[in-house]
């Protein structure tokens, strides 16, 4: 058996609006073992992202124990949460959310920088990794100058380029089509193999075909976590 | 790290190339001010501080007509109440250590076809140590000429660069004051401005007796126009002046409650005076750039809150990809920094060289110290780390997902 590298207990999360607290996540329980391909469902509003930021640690849960590798993360102050963010944990965004004045190749070094690597080492890195998702012709390029589904390849490597144990992605191919989305789930296919625990937040049957475990999400709660027995061979 | 941060502080400048020129130029025009107004203050302050050294030091003049009605009444200087004898009792104080009576006037002086308008001065040896003046060539007269009332003329710079030119050596020729031929026996060094603007190397010096009986004449004889008297030091000036008030009204029989028909200045007082001045002038025009570099920095704290408000959204994915609170604040920072520093070489370059074309348009006098340079520099950082400040850590505080939220 692999070891666990995420185990939520009893998680809660609560926003404060104008019309009072208003709860999101009510008593999440959930485990996930490294080299895990998890899909995680839900209507929409049912909590799916709040649960993601946790997970990614952008966010701190009102109530709950959140363990990363067996480490307590409320413990952690914002330094260590950043570092986290930085080194274990790649996220990829629905929105892409490249800088757009950047050049692709300084997009991928980003986290890079901000784990103190010099130019040349970053820059050495950034460009393998945009050559593994295919974009090597543009490293110069500005995020505007490409296509959407390359834009995400680009979150991607970014999301990769210090080498993360764990990829999150909320909802990665929601402003894709479905052609582009199957390439971009290829991608995620690959890494799992490679070892690197992926956890998808999609509304679409066929994206979560790709993982092996899925989710779902119902009013904050998990109501339903199982095996996929029909895992979707690679195009 | 502090060099990617850097490139990338420069970056983002440069994607918004004329909003940045427009928050250095409030930077540009604040520091070029300040060191301008410095350097335009300084420059005076030297010029007066050089007036004041080739004036003498622990000076009064005595000069005849009374203070506080010398306009109205006669003019002060224009009586002939004092007199050689007056001068020799105020020699004779147990304060003061040297006196010169002196005689003035203008003259048309005239060499081999040039003439110039130059003003005459009529005294004894002892001016010359009083004013610590000396002869660049030739020699002073001495008492001798004094008591024999010889025609010699030391000539200032001024004089012998109008009348004799670059290629005559004035030494040994003879000029005409007033038609009178006189032999000029020496040229004496350069003194400059005094502190009230005059040339004081535009002049001719004859001994006292020859420019009485010679130059000025109908005069009473033995009076003269003032006194320089020099206390024995700085400590005695108090004292002097009053016993040279008390000496020369009771030599004038001047009884009490009436005004002196004379009076005392302590050109000293007045030196410090025209220093203080101008030291108030140049702080206060320093004080007036600095405003406006101020302005540059509040220029530069409202364009940083904007670029944060603007830029919510990288800040939230850098922090979402490990960006620490403090990288985001150096980033800002260094951001501020860049525009005040860049803005203070332009404005550094500026003020130079419109102190340069102030000295050359006006001709006034200008020093440029490295000291001014150097708070200039100083000041503009402290500037953008001070106005930078509150928009870096207001970017830094963002909370991630907010950030990343904001459209
Ligand atoms: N900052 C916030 N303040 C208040 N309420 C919030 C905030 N963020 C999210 N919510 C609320 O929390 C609930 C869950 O939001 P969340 O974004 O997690 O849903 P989701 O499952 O990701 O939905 P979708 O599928 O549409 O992305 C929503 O009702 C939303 O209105
Ligand atoms: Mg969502």
């Amino acid at each position: 058996m692999t070891k666990p590298v995420i185990e939520i207990a009893g998680l809660y999360k609560d926003y404060d609006t104008p019309a009072g607290v208003f709860p999101v996540l009510k008593d999440v329980n959930l485990t996930i073992d490294a080299g895990d391909y998890v899909a995680i469902m839900g209507p929409s509003g049912s909590g799916k992202s709040t649960f993601m930021n946790i997970l990614g640690c952008l966010d701190r849960p009102t109530k709950g124990e959140y363990k990363l590798d067996g480490q307590s993360v409320k413990s952690l102050n914002g330094n260590e949460l950043a570092k986290l963010r930085n080194k274990t944990i790649g996220f990829v965004f629905q929105g892409f959310n490249l800088l757009s004045r950047s050049s692709l190749l300084d997009n991928v070094s980003l986290p890079l920088v901000y784990a103190s690597d010099n130019k040349s080492l970053r820059d050495e890195k950034s460009k393998k990794l945009l050559e593994k998702v295919g974009l090597g012709q543009y490293l110069n390029s500005k995020p505007n100058q490409i296509s959407g589904g390359q834009q995400q390849r680009v979150a991607i490597a970014r999301a990769l380029v210090n080498q993360p144990r764990i990829i999150l992605a909320d909802e990665p191919t929601g402003n894709l089509d479905s052609k582009t989305s199957e390439e971009i789930m290829d991608l995620f296919n690959a890494l799992n193999k490679e070892g690197i625990t992926i956890i998808v937040v999609t509304h679409e049957n066929d994206i979560a075909d790709h993982a092996s475990r899925q989710i779902r999400f119902l009013d904050g709660k998990i109501v339903e976590d199982r095996r996929n027995k029909k895992i979707k061979a690679e195009a | 790290m502090f060099f990617s941060m850097l490139s990338e502080a420069w970056h983002a400048m440069s994607a918004n190339r004329l909003r940045t020129f427009l928050t250095m130029l409030g930077m540009v025009i604040g520091v070029g001010a300040v060191v301008l107004m410095m350097a335009i203050g300084e420059g005076a302050q030297q010029a007066i501080k050089r007036s004041i050294d080739s004036m003498g030091s622990n000076l009064f003049v005595v000069l005849s007509g009374s203070s506080s009605t010398s306009g109205s009444r006669s003019g002060s200087g224009n009586s002939s109440a004092l007199n050689i004898n007056d001068a020799n009792a105020i020699g004779d104080l147990d304060d003061i250590g040297a006196i010169a009576p002196i005689s003035t006037g203008n003259a048309q002086i005239i060499y081999s076809g040039s003439n110039w308008n130059t003003s005459i001065v009529g005294t004894t040896p002892s001016y010359f140590s009083i004013r610590g003046w000396n002869v660049d060539s030739g020699n002073l007269f001495t008492d001798a000429d004094i008591r024999s009332a010889s025609r010699v003329a030391l000539v200032g710079k001024t004089v012998v660069e109008n009348v004799f030119g670059d290629d005559i050596d004035p030494i040994g020729k003879t000029i005409r004051i007033k038609k009178s031929p006189f032999l000029i026996v020496g040229v004496l060094e350069g003194k400059g401005q005094s502190f009230d603007g005059r040339d004081q190397d535009d002049t001719i010096i004859v001994p006292i007796t020859t420019a009485q009986r010679k130059l000025f004449g109908n005069q009473i004889p033995g009076s003269v126009r003032m006194i320089m008297a020099q206390a024995k030091s700085e400590k005695y000036m108090g004292v002097a002046e009053d016993a040279i008030n008390d000496l020369v009204r009771q030599r004038h029989n001047i009884r009490e409650n009436t005004e002196s028909d004379f009076s005392v200045r302590n050109l000293t007082a007045m030196a410090k005076t025209a220093s203080d001045t101008a030291k108030t002038m140049s702080m206060l025009l320093g004080a007036i750039a600095s405003i406006s570099l101020l302005v540059g920095g509040i220029g530069i704290m409202n364009i940083m809150l904007v670029s944060v408000t603007e830029r919510t959204r990288e800040i939230g994915i850098r922090m979402a990809i490990g960006a620490r609170e403090k990288d985001i604040l150096l980033q800002f920072l260094l951001e501020a920094c860049v525009i005040s520093i860049v803005g203070c070489v332009i404005g550094v370059g500026l003020g130079l060289g419109g102190a340069l074309l102030v000295k050359k348009m006006v001709g006034a006098e200008i020093l440029i110290s490295m000291q001014s340079i150097v708070l200039a520099f100083s000041v503009a950082a402290s500037v953008g780390v001070f106005f930078g400040y509150y928009p870096a850590s207001k970017a830094a505080k963002l909370h991630p997902i907010e950030a990343l939220r904001y459209q």
